[in-house]
């Protein structure tokens, strides 16, 4: 089941955001910056996503560093996998939109 | 010690925004919200528009609130799971949520708990109907009120579940 359902936009930056170790408010800038500022997190929504991709094992929570209070998620081998095939999935949808956007404007088709 | 100012309003479950823009309204107008009681909020003094404000609804989380604090998020209080959060403006916009399963997921957490604490009613109102206590009809009538509370969160939450058969 896992592996038949497209991750959400959040989801996806989320995991993309952990292949290095952040905290949340580093997801947060990570994922603005990358995609220049469109999606911007909000905590509520993170922490819930959080939660979730915890609890799945798709990333895990790193041992405190004593005196923080942050804390920090990694992504696991699991979710690199989920990540990867994601990513495959993605390239699909583009791939087909550039094909078929191609074809017409060879054809001389309007639309 | 800064000017404060005590106001006494009722707001329905149901029109949480409205309470929200209410007290966004005030910030706005330099009373920003510093503690929050039952039917009453106090303000302090502060610039025009200096904070936001926002408010949800969840069990209390030590961890959440520490993870809130790290975006520039306050807490300033709380009552039963309704808690109430402000931003400096300057830090930029503040939203709690950014997608529609979020949004979904806080409705939800609305839902249950009206649902439970108008079961808790219908069931205290009936038991106290057929026993010698007259007064089993005020919980029927608070149960009514909760049950109906429900059904507008309920369509709220149906108008958003639309929404996300196309989009995230």
């Amino acid at each position: 089941m896992d592996n038949n359902y497209a991750l959400t936009e959040s989801t996806y930056y989320i995991m993309l955001a952990l292949y290095r170790p952040a905290h949340g408010y580093g997801i947060m800038q990570q994922v603005e910056e990358m995609s220049s500022g469109r999606v911007r997190l909000a905590p509520g929504t993170l922490y819930g996503a959080l939660t979730s991709l915890t609890t799945k094992g798709w990333i895990q929570q790193l041992p405190m560093d004593p005196g923080s209070r942050k804390k920090e998620y990694k992504l696991t081998d699991k979710g690199l996998d989920i990540l990867l095939k994601e990513i495959e999935r993605l390239r699909e949808l583009v791939r087909n939109g550039d094909n078929v956007i191609a074809r017409a404007l060879e054809g001389g088709e309007e639309k | 010690m800064r000017e404060t100012m005590k106001v006494w309003k009722v707001f329905l479950v149901w029109n949480y925004d409205k309470e929200e823009a209410w007290l966004n309204e005030m910030a706005a107008q330099g009373w920003t919200l510093t503690a929050v009681g039952f039917c009453n909020y106090t303000f302090v003094k502060t610039e025009p528009g200096e904070y936001n404000i926002r408010m949800e609804m969840r069990p209390h989380d030590d961890g959440y609130l520490e993870f809130l604090r790290e975006s520039g998020v306050e807490y300033v209080g709380r009552i039963l799971q309704w808690h109430y959060y402000r931003k400096p403006a300057e830090l930029g916009a503040f939203e709690l949520y950014s997608d529609i399963d979020s949004r979904i997921a806080h409705l939800d957490r609305i839902g249950k708990m009206l649902f439970w604490i108008g079961m808790a009613n219908l069931i205290i109102g009936v038991a106290n109907s057929i026993g010698p206590s007259r007064l089993g009809w005020i919980n029927i009538l608070c149960a009514t009120l909760l049950m109906y509370a429900l059904g507008r969160i309920q369509g709220r939450k149906d108008e958003l579940k639309k929404e996300r058969q196309l989009f995230e």
